[in-house]
């Protein structure tokens, strides 16, 4: 399946001229996730299953709630638990759901090298287009929280897709509508750093002095947001504090493209002009030249 | 008929030439891959994943068969003391000035040049290029290393392809050096002209 045609494509990887965008009144979505509210059923892990018929392979138990222990190609989203002690004996259980953060500035996107295999639509999804992808991998590359994940089956790169499929027709996302505590909310994206910013107030006068809204102005903000007990240290939830596009995938994406490719017409060029003004260096004449010799 | 001097036999240039399709088979797959202007590229391969996967096989083919000429020819590629009045005058020659060519052996500084570049971008690409490569490598290096990896490998190979162009090129210019690696002779007054130092040993040797 293409892209939805529905939901306009404001930008497309590998793709120098703009997309087709014809419609500009299309509302940005997010979805919040508030860990406060989470009880880590995993309800949501099996809500994504079902709706995009997603069959990981069973694991095993490592005596960890974790299950299965990461993301995969078959595992879009997965909850993952953290024992930490944000003070010195002050143990807290944090329960997070991972997957794709929908950035507003999509490192998969920029370093795919495969024109279309990523698009993000009007409405702030990110989406891979799998018929495009190539399975080169450079997505993980791009990706400042380690989201993508290759099928070892078709070499092909998988993650949330925000159900973009549901959301074109006005449903919201399939973990959204299963999650039994209202911890995953879903809407418009200033609706929802709105109520994001309300529920951390709320945590802050119930004693989580540094709870907060994660939205990482680095990657241009994301269209899914947490509200974190210690948004001041996200580490302590394997979440980068400050994520933004590595600089070795903005000079390679960025930089290195037009100067190599100027590099390399320029030489290509530069000897051409150079044999039309000096001309070759001709073989002697071998007749004179032995004359010479003789002489 | 000119007098002829062997410079390359048959092996050596066979070996030169599995070397030079390879270059241009792993090129245009990874050009594909650089930039969206030349994604059109992997329709020569089959499309995008066919290149993909084609990519990495060619290239180390390429580094692999790049190791015979190495074997061969590195000997040939140390410093030499009539270096430097070659290069001091390399400004004039490329102006045109005939009547500079300081007496070199076997290879002139430039060659030398493009003969460790052509080797060192190809030890940075094989070296870099593993740690990416899909499915069977990449599981076994980190997310940054291959940040790193995949902008060496690039620059790496954008030296490799403007070395190339600049070798090429200096075998357009310099009339008679073709038929080195075509037919494996050159002329004697090409030797004596561009090599002099490598005609005389040629003459004593025999």
């Amino acid at each position: 399946m293409s892209s939805l045609q529905s939901q306009d494509v404001v930008a497309r990887s590998a793709t120098t001229t703009p997309p087709p965008q014809a419609r500009s009144h299309v509302p940005q979505v997010a979805k919040l996730i508030d860990e406060s509210k989470c009880i880590g059923c995993k309800a949501c892990q099996v809500a994504c299953m079902e709706w995009n018929d997603l069959r990981d392979e069973v694991g095993s138990n490592l005596g960890v709630y974790d299950n299965p222990t990461d993301l995969s190609a078959q595992s879009w989203t997965v909850m993952k638990f953290f024992e930490v002690e944000p003070k010195d004996g002050s143990l807290e259980w944090l329960i997070r759901k991972d997957g794709c953060m929908h950035c507003e500035d999509p490192g998969c996107l920029k370093a795919c090298p495969s024109p279309g295999a990523i698009v993000k639509y009007a409405n702030g999804i990110v989406d891979f287009i799998s018929e495009h992808c190539i399975g080169c991998g450079y997505c993980i590359k791009g990706c400042p929280f380690d989201i993508p994940r290759i099928s070892a089956t078709d070499n092909k790169a998988y993650k949330c897709t925000l159900c973009s499929d549901r959301v074109g027709i006005g449903l919201e996302p399939a973990c959204v509508k299963t999650c039994p505590t209202g911890a995953i909310t879903f809407g418009p994206k200033d609706d929802m750093v709105a109520y994001g910013n309300q529920r951390a107030g709320e945590l802050k006068e119930r004693g989580f002095v540094n709870a907060g809204l994660y939205n990482p102005a680095g990657v241009g903000g994301t269209h899914v947001m947490y509200v974190l007990k210690h948004a001041d240290r996200p580490e302590l939830e394997d979440l980068p504090a400050n994520p933004s596009i590595s600089s070795m995938v903005s000079l390679w994406k960025g930089l290195a493209k037009p100067l190599a490719l100027a590099g390399m017409l320029g030489a290509a060029l530069a000897g051409f002009l150079h044999y039309m003004k000096v001309g070759p260096i001709e073989e002697n004449d071998d007749a004179k030249d032995d004359e010479k010799e003789d002489a | 008929m000119a007098r002829m001097l062997s410079r390359y036999n048959a092996r050596e240039r066979l070996n030169h030439w599995v070397v030079a399709i390879l270059f241009v088979l792993a090129g245009l797959s990874g050009l594909a891959l650089f930039h969206p202007s030349l994604f059109f590229l992997t329709n020569v391969f089959g499309g995008g994943p066919w290149s993909r996967i084609l990519h990495p096989f060619l290239g180390l083919l390429m580094a692999l068969s790049f190791l015979g000429l190495f074997v061969r020819f590195w000997h040939h590629n140390l410093g030499a003391e009539s270096d430097k009045a070659w290069s001091d005058n390399i400004g004039k020659m490329l102006r045109g000035d005939k009547s500079v060519t300081p007496a070199v052996g076997r290879y002139n500084p430039g060659q030398k040049r493009v003969f460790w570049l052509m080797t060192m971008s190809l030890f940075v690409l094989v070296v870099t290029g593993f740690t990416f490569w899909r499915p069977w490598f990449a599981p076994y290096f980190s997310i940054d290393i291959m940040r790193i990896a995949v902008v060496l490998h690039a620059v790496a190979a954008v030296v490799l392809v403007i070395t190339t162009i600049v070798h090429i090129y200096a075998a357009i210019w310099v009339k008679g050096t073709m038929r080195a690696m075509t037919r494996g002779t050159v002329s004697e007054s090409w030797a004596r002209r561009n090599h002099a130092l490598w005609y005389k040993e040629m003459k004593q040797g025999k």
